[in-house]
């Protein structure tokens, strides 16, 4: 029962990769890009190791238990950084003078 | 700073970082555990001024239950503007629905832990990106849509400075 959930969570956050990975694609230009990217590590990644975490966990020992949070951790410290790398990739473009794409032009 | 909460920050430095290596070394017989007590002391001796800055031991308190009731709305925030981007970049007609702009505002939010807690939440939510932000809570967003630029500053605003009791 457990696996299966954990399957399903996997699954929906690799839907979520998918979408973000097509998103890079289609999107206009470089800031709006990176909004697709910023899908990818929130939900996918979020999705996806909350799955992972459930997996092991089923088979309940201490170590799995640690594992688990280990993953949990994985987790916490994207959160934390990934804003900080997609702003610092923002900036460098703004210093660089590169202009957003807009509807009128 | 005073000698007594300069001990007292050691010892909660000490605290938080062992609880992290037993998360991570896994392994609990002496041997582990010794190297273990002696790295994280001489590591919260040596970081006693980086990891805790906050004026007191109650506002820390006061701002770690203020933050364990904002992630999960925070949290909840993503999920719902991740299943907005994902319907915008799978819609057939999207270049007809995202609209890029650049939003700016000036924040009311004080504190630079609460500025950057804006601007990391406001950049973690999908459709929505922080491209400068000033000590004087000048903000600059970029967003995908109207939609996603509508809520802003608003209700994550309120919720930050509430955190920071302002």
């Amino acid at each position: 029962m457990i696996i299966w959930i954990s399957a399903l969570l996997i699954i929906i956050g690799f839907v979520f990769f998918l979408g973000g990975s097509l998103g890079m694609i289609r999107l206009p230009d470089f800031y709006s890009r990176l909004h697709a990217a910023g899908m990818l590590d929130t939900m996918g990644v979020f999705l996806s190791m909350a799955g992972l975490a459930l997996y092991v966990v089923h088979d309940f020992t201490l170590g799995n238990f640690l594992s688990a949070l280990k993953i949990i951790l994985i987790v916490v410290f994207v959160f934390i950084t990934s804003p900080t790398a997609t702003h610092a990739i923002v900036d460098a473009g703004v210093r660089a003078g590169l202009k957003p794409w807009t509807k009128k032009n | 700073m005073k000698k007594t909460r300069r001990k007292s920050i050691v010892f909660t430095n000490f605290l938080i970082l062992f609880f992290f290596w037993m998360i991570f070394s896994g392994k609990f017989d002496a041997f582990h555990l010794t190297l273990g007590v002696l790295s994280c002391s001489l590591v919260a001796w040596m970081a006693a001024d980086f990891l805790i800055t906050a004026p007191s031991f109650a506002t820390i308190a006061k701002q770690w239950i203020g933050f364990s009731k904002y992630i999960p709305w925070l949290l909840w925030q993503i999920v719902l503007a991740n299943i907005h981007v994902l319907r915008l970049v799978l819609s057939r007609d999207m270049n007809s629905r995202i609209n890029p702009q650049i939003i700016k505002f000036r924040s009311t939010i004080k504190s630079q832990m609460g500025l950057v807690t804006f601007a990391n939440s406001i950049t973690l939510t999908p459709g929505t990106i922080t491209v400068a932000a000033t000590t004087y809570g000048d903000m600059a967003i970029h967003a995908i849509d109207n939609e996603s630029a509508a809520p802003l500053p608003g209700d994550m605003e309120k919720r930050i400075a509430k955190i920071f009791g302002e």
